[in-house]
């Protein structure tokens, strides 16, 4: 204690009410007073955010090791992991998986491509910038389920423009046209985004260092990779963890355009239908546990690569 | 450096190919939306015959006006609170130092990670034991949830920004900290409150998943979910074209608030996301 407060006064005047602030156990009133009100400041979305997302989290945990189905609520009880094997044990989950790991490796590579096109496009275009800007926002604002109805009608035999141009074909009554087509609906709507994300990486580089490479003779092709995307690998890296655990938790487009027929259903879907289909609340808790643990292996692998540069770390400092 | 002809031209080209990917699809919504029900059968792009039919016809229904509505106050509310909320917290981040902010910016990027699908089922639970199951609040509560990580983010990235020793200047010139507040903190902040209130609604109003899994009837059934369960007035006609005119009401506004909006929806989605 004594000799901390000697180190305080003998350090650098500039140095000194940091160091103090994290050595001394009391801390000043107006510090406690700041403390207090950067906590009650936060409390309610706090509040909120464990209400709904971390609270239910648990309890479906603790839902997934019974058994609960709400067509016999009297005959609960305690299974263990059973549910689990059930699931795991079982061909729907894993074409489940399957399905949803194309399609989110799919549109996402897909998006990574376009969106790149499109950022590039959106910050060089030399006409109407405003406009590609505001344009390219409307798949981003859209309701997903009126684009995708969109997409349905489009490709329905006999009605839609879309069959009609591809010989009245009829893609979605099976699998991998299927797939294809809601693959098409996630990446219209959702490149956009990409390139908003991929954007604001792109205002980063800085315009000197192209202008060097262009001047000692770099090829465009060269100058963007050579410059541009190794400085934007940040932003490349935050566009692919946004837009993967969107993708991974694909929901309205297989449920408009195929309501997951013809096994195109992604794991969200699946969990969807073990509740209010089969009414199986144990099930459907196990597979909901599942896949949080998919999203957030992926998040941890992600935020392990990014190292300092997670989102959000600079609002910390 | 001046620009060339063809260069203009190549941009020019490039901006009609991004345009007409986007129109096109929005087009064949419109188109659809104003086909007679006869017409449906007819796969050519334009209809033959326009008619205002489909949306006189959901327009005068409850079936959508009743979820149109819902939509509506379920989304300014959810906004609201979470736009209150999210900048109360966000102000704590860029401005107050107290322990626990990083597990808060973490929890909020894990949230805004989440997969609703895993909440569904608990929350259906929960709901209906709260007698929170099919009414406006059921749905209010998880829309203020996911709404709040990205405001929080867009905010406290906006507030870092703002030159708070403006404040100070205020007070050594007189005025009292309510005046510093609302007339020099206020009007600098509110921009970044437009923001994320444009895209918190714009999140509320395009959610689906929770929208048909909360509710049970039109009582506060949302209008993409109610979209979902219409049927034709008959058994035997298709509702293609009601749908398709729902849709486009649904996107109107959406299409308004983008081209009012573009500037700070684009800094929205890209402020606190990358800044290295």
């Amino acid at each position: 204690m004594s000799t901390s407060t000697k180190t305080v006064a003998v350090a650098a005047p500039g140095v000194a009410p940091a160091r103090h602030r994290r050595k001394k156990p009391r801390l000043s009133a107006g510090a406690r007073a700041e403390r207090r009100l950067g906590f009650l400041l936060c409390a309610p979305a706090v509040i909120v955010m464990i209400g709904v997302a971390a609270y239910p989290i648990c309890y479906a945990v603790y839902l997934s090791l019974q058994k609960y189905n709400l067509a016999f609520p009297n005959a609960v009880k305690f299974v263990g992991l059973d549910n689990y094997g059930a699931v795991l044990s079982s061909a729907y989950w894993w074409q489940a998986l399957k399905v949803t790991v194309i399609i989110t490796i799919f549109s996402v590579a897909l998006e990574l491509v376009l969106g790149m096109a499109l950022a590039e496009l959106m910050f060089r275009t030399l006409l109407g910038r405003g406009i590609i800007r505001t344009v390219a926002l409307i798949p981003y604002g859209i309701v997903t389920v009126a684009a995708a109805y969109g997409w349905l009608y489009a490709w329905t035999p006999n009605e839609g423009y879309l069959s009609a141009l591809f010989n009245n074909s009829a893609p979605l009554t099976s699998t991998v046209p299927s797939l294809a087509i809601i693959i098409l609906a996630e990446v219209w709507k959702t490149t956009p985004f990409m390139a908003l994300l991929l954007l604001s990486g792109l205002a980063q580089v800085p315009g000197d260092l192209e202008k060097a490479a262009k001047m000692d003779g770099a090829t465009v092709w060269q100058r963007f990779t050579r410059i541009t995307l190794p400085l934007m690998k940040p932003a490349i890296l935050v566009a692919l963890l946004f837009r993967g655990a969107d993708a991974f938790r694909i929901f309205d487009n297989i449920y408009i355009l195929t309501d997951g027929g013809n096994n195109t259903y992604s794991v969200s879907i699946l969990g969807y239908d073990n509740l209010f289909s089969a009414l199986n609340l144990g099930i459907g808790s196990a597979i909901s546990v599942l896949i949080f643990l998919c999203v957030a292996i992926m998040a941890a692998v992600f935020i392990w690569g990014f190292g300092a540069k997670a989102p959000g770390a600079d609002l910390v400092k | 450096m001046a620009v060339t002809t063809r260069q203009k031209a190549g941009w020019g080209a490039a901006n009609t190919v991004a345009i007409l990917i986007v129109a096109i699809p929005v087009l064949w919504l419109v188109s659809l939306s104003f086909k007679t029900p006869g017409a449906i059968t007819d796969p050519s792009f334009w209809p033959a015959h326009w008619t205002w039919g489909n949306y006189s016809g959901i327009l005068t229904s409850s079936t959508f006006v009743r979820p149109l509505l819902n939509s509506i106050g379920i989304g300014l509310i959810a906004t609201l609170i979470a736009v209150v909320f999210a900048s109360m917290a966000a102000y704590a981040i860029a401005r107050l130092a107290f322990p626990g902010k990083r597990l808060l910016v973490a929890g909020a990027l894990l949230i805004s990670l989440f997969p609703q699908i895993s909440l569904v089922t608990p929350l259906y639970n929960i709901e209906r034991s709260l007698s929170l199951f099919n009414t406006w609040a059921g749905l209010i509560i998880p829309y203020i949830a996911f709404g709040l990580p990205m405001a929080v983010y867009i905010l406290a990235a906006f507030f870092q920004q703002i030159p708070w020793q403006l404040e100070k200047a205020a007070k050594v010139d007189g005025a009292t900290p309510w005046q510093a507040f609302t007339k020099v903190i206020a009007p600098l902040a509110s921009p970044g409150m437009v923001t994320s209130a444009i895209l918190v609604f714009m999140f509320c109003w395009n959610e689906f998943l929770f929208a048909i899994s909360l509710t049970s009837t039109i009582s506060a059934r949302t209008a993409p979910a109610a979209l979902a369960f219409f049927s034709g007035s008959s058994q035997f006609t298709t509702p293609t074209g009601p749908i398709a005119a729902a849709a486009v009401v649904i996107t109107i506004p959406i299409i308004i608030f983008v081209s009012v909006f573009q500037r700070r929806i684009v800094s929205g989605l890209t402020s606190g996301a990358v800044k290295g």
